[in-house]
């Protein structure tokens, strides 16, 4: 038996040092729960990132990034803590990509990341709670904050000369950011909030809520929820019983899976998500139907999500997050040479000779704040049961 | 006057309309419960998963069907697949009374123990389920999806309130009609029901006057497969089929059938009703009504609601604790079929 010890730590010691040189990322998403439609894109577009620079050869003297996918749930706080527990202390990742909800993002951080001093990167936490949550520097997101997506809300509604609004959230932290967000920005352009009440999700039946958002009235029902959840509920409930004719769908609502599901009824109802028309996000579209996939909504987020980590770790040339925490934002924002998607290779090869590069990236990457994305936004128009884009905000 | 309709219609699209049809869903759900607890003595909690369990078995012959290219024109598929769900229904409901409650009904067990044993079968069941299905939105409805459309109504009308009402909405109220009035004339009229009635009546007399106990119990679980299966098909129908919500169903629809008084078959329905109209009324916003009925000036800026949505299903528990404290047998006594 004690031979049999002897053997195990010798053989500990033996492969230690060469599994010290392999850096692991986590992907931590809600492949599971309320947006799971979108989850996979946005898992493969930091997958993308980081086989692209595996490929290249040049990450901190040729190390190999291994990838170590978790599920946030999306809703379930001590599910995700659990998840990013056993990634940072049995899988020892070096950095997380991720959340992808708010709620379940600053658990994450506060219970977890905090504790054990790990950088994350979220590419989709867009709760204005997050802009002044205490991180330790150690919290970014590719994703704006939902206080910016309140203005462009508010924006979108007055030009299209809509006056008055219901809004109904999803119960949770990124709802009720959102909503709060998008009533006071309304106010201030002149419009009206009829009503601003939750929803929550996971019911078969929606038909009260509506009722009582139609006896609020409105040209326009606000749906700050997720498109596999009860935001689609609100809407097919709206729609059959006559109560509202058009919506403004949120980010968390834009995806494929809405107006196949919806049909016809959802035509003419508006909406935006974070986007630009930067040349990256074409580049990084065609990256990722040549990989295999399509790219959805903050999948571009979460490829620049990765990079970020990635150069970042270059710039410090550690994988420790206390060293190359300090790192991100100056990858991020200029002065440097400006990287689009396609070209991390480069990127590092022009770190590791001291230069300095200006991360553009797949979604126009600019960090603010406490580290946060500025915001670019699509517009977005449902027409013949498609999502397309009218313009960029 | 045109106030008066405004509201009329405002009400029967909110409230009457989708009370009614819910209503039937929860009549149907109650009449199996208060069926096995007439008959079998014992209050089955796995009859929400049961429920799942038949809309699902539905929902898979119906998606078959489609594959086929066979629909029913106007009419949702998953009529013609009904039949072949209740059959599976009733296998599973025989299947499990050979397994589990036979064994407790030859050791004549406490009814509690009757309870717990359908507790573990709910969540063996909706373990199954979200197995087979997944524990996803599985939406089936084909066919033509309203009969009034609100834009048709306030066209023909005039009026300024919409009024739609949904093909699922009346299938579901002429089902129930004619899946109760069948229920009734068997259990009146026929031998079997005689007897299934009788032995809900009085076990040991029943026995005596050499009535088969095997074969009553067979054949209530026979009309409890089927009446769950329909009253679960019908609900995703209407709704939207998503596993999880049946476990939310089971309290409105032990709260229907305790209310009418459990056992007692006119009760159940009575009861579904009485809790349907409830949780939609209590939770009802009377802005626009009272905007409509009160002079001008008057209209209320609030949204008039009693309680929020959230507390829906907050609304059985106080009806049923109202009961339970008042009149503990429930309005139409009960305990005998």
């Amino acid at each position: 038996m004690r031979k049999v010890f002897l053997a195990l730590a010798a053989a500990t010691l033996l492969t230690g040092p060469a599994v010290a040189d392999d850096v692991k990322i986590g992907i931590i998403l809600g492949f599971t729960g309320p947006i799971e439609s979108l989850t996979p894109a946005m898992a493969a577009g930091a997958e993308l990132a980081i086989s692209e620079v595996n490929d290249s050869g040049s990450f901190m003297g040729g190390s190999k990034i291994e990838v170590v996918r978790g599920d946030s749930t999306c809703i379930d706080s001590a599910a995700a803590t659990a998840v990013a527990e056993r990634l940072i202390t049995s899988d020892k990742v070096n950095a997380i990509m991720g959340a992808d909800c708010s709620g379940v993002t600053t658990a994450i951080l506060q219970n977890v990341a905090m504790a054990n001093g790990v950088v994350m990167i979220s590419p989709s936490a867009t709760s204005p709670a997050l802009s002044t949550v205490a991180d330790n520097g150690l919290f970014f997101r590719t994703a704006p904050s939902d206080a910016r997506q309140g203005q462009v809300v508010a924006a979108i509604l007055k030009d299209q000369g809509y006056k008055s609004a219901a809004i109904t959230y999803t119960n949770n932290d990124y709802g009720k950011g959102l909503a709060d967000s998008i009533e006071t920005n309304f106010k201030k352009v002149g419009g009206k909030v009829t009503i601003n009440v939750s929803h929550e999700d996971g019911k078969g039946d929606y038909g009260a809520e509506v009722a009582a958002l139609a006896q609020a009235g409105g040209e326009i029902l606000i749906v700050a929820g997720y498109l596999d959840q009860g935001g689609k509920g609100i809407i097919q409930a709206s729609l059959d019983t006559g109560a509202f004719d058009v919506f403004y769908l949120p980010d968390g609502m834009i995806g494929d899976s809405l107006p196949a599901a919806i049909g016809d009824g959802l035509n003419g109802s508006i909406g935006d998500v974070p986007g630009t028309d930067s040349p990256g996000a074409a580049t990084f579209e065609k990256m990722a139907s040549a990989a295999g996939f399509k790219s959805g909504p903050f999948a571009p987020e979460s490829y620049d999500a990765a990079a970020l980590i990635i150069m970042a770790m270059q710039a410090a040339n550690s994988t420790d997050s206390q060293a190359f925490k300090g790192k991100v934002m100056s990858v991020a924002n200029a002065p440097g040479q400006k990287i689009f998607p396609g070209e991390l290779g480069k990127a590092l090869k022009i770190i590791a000779g001291g230069g300095d590069v200006d991360y553009v990236g797949a979604s126009a990457v600019e960090l603010i704040g406490a580290g946060e994305s500025a915001g670019n936004y699509k517009e977005i128009l449902v027409k013949g049961g498609k999502n397309t884009t009218v313009r960029f905000r | 006057m045109t106030d008066f309709l405004n509201v009329l219609a405002l009400l029967s699209n909110f409230a009457i309309v989708p009370g009614l049809a819910y209503g039937s869903q929860l009549a149907l759900g109650a009449l199996g419960v208060t069926l096995v607890y007439g008959v079998l003595r014992f209050s089955n909690f796995a009859h929400g998963e049961t429920m799942s369990f038949g809309a699902m078995a539905t929902i898979l012959v119906t998606w078959a069907l489609q594959a086929r290219g066979i629909s029913l024109g106007p009419l949702p598929t998953a009529l013609l697949a009904l039949p072949v769900g209740i059959a599976i229904t009733i296998g599973l409901c025989l299947v499990t009374d050979r397994l589990v409650y036979r064994y407790y009904r030859q050791e004549k067990t406490q009814p509690v123990t009757y309870l717990i044993v359908s507790v573990g079968l709910m969540f063996l069941l909706g373990g199954l389920i979200r197995f087979i299905i997944g524990p996803n939105d599985q939406v089936f409805n084909d066919g033509t999806r309203f009969i009034l459309k609100a834009g048709t109504f306030k066209a023909m009308t005039g009026l300024d309130q919409g009024l739609a009402i949904k093909t699922s909405q009346s299938i579901t109220v002429v089902t129930a009609v004619i899946i109760v009035c069948v229920l009734f004339w068997f259990l009146n009229k026929t031998r079997a029901g005689k007897s299934m009635r009788a032995y809900s009546d009085n076990e040991d007399l029943a026995l005596l006057s050499g009535i088969n106990p095997e074969r009553v119990v067979m054949v209530t679980w026979i009309i409890t497969g089927a009446l769950a299966c329909i009253a679960g098909t019908l609900y995703g129908l209407d709704k939207s089929y998503k596993p999880f919500t049946f476990l939310q169903l089971l309290l409105p629809i032990f709260a229907s059938a305790i209310v009418g008084g459990i056992g007692n078959p006119f009760g159940a329905i009575a009861g579904g009703f009485v809790i349907a109209f409830s949780e939609l009324f209590v939770t009802f916003a009377y802005k626009k009504v009272l905007a409509y009925l009160l002079p001008s000036g008057f209209a209320p800026d609030g949204l008039v609601q009693l309680l929020s949505t959230d507390y829906k299903f907050a609304v059985s528990f106080m009806i049923l604790v109202i009961v339970l404290l008042i009149k503990p047998t429930g309005l139409f006594s009960g305990r005998t079929l």
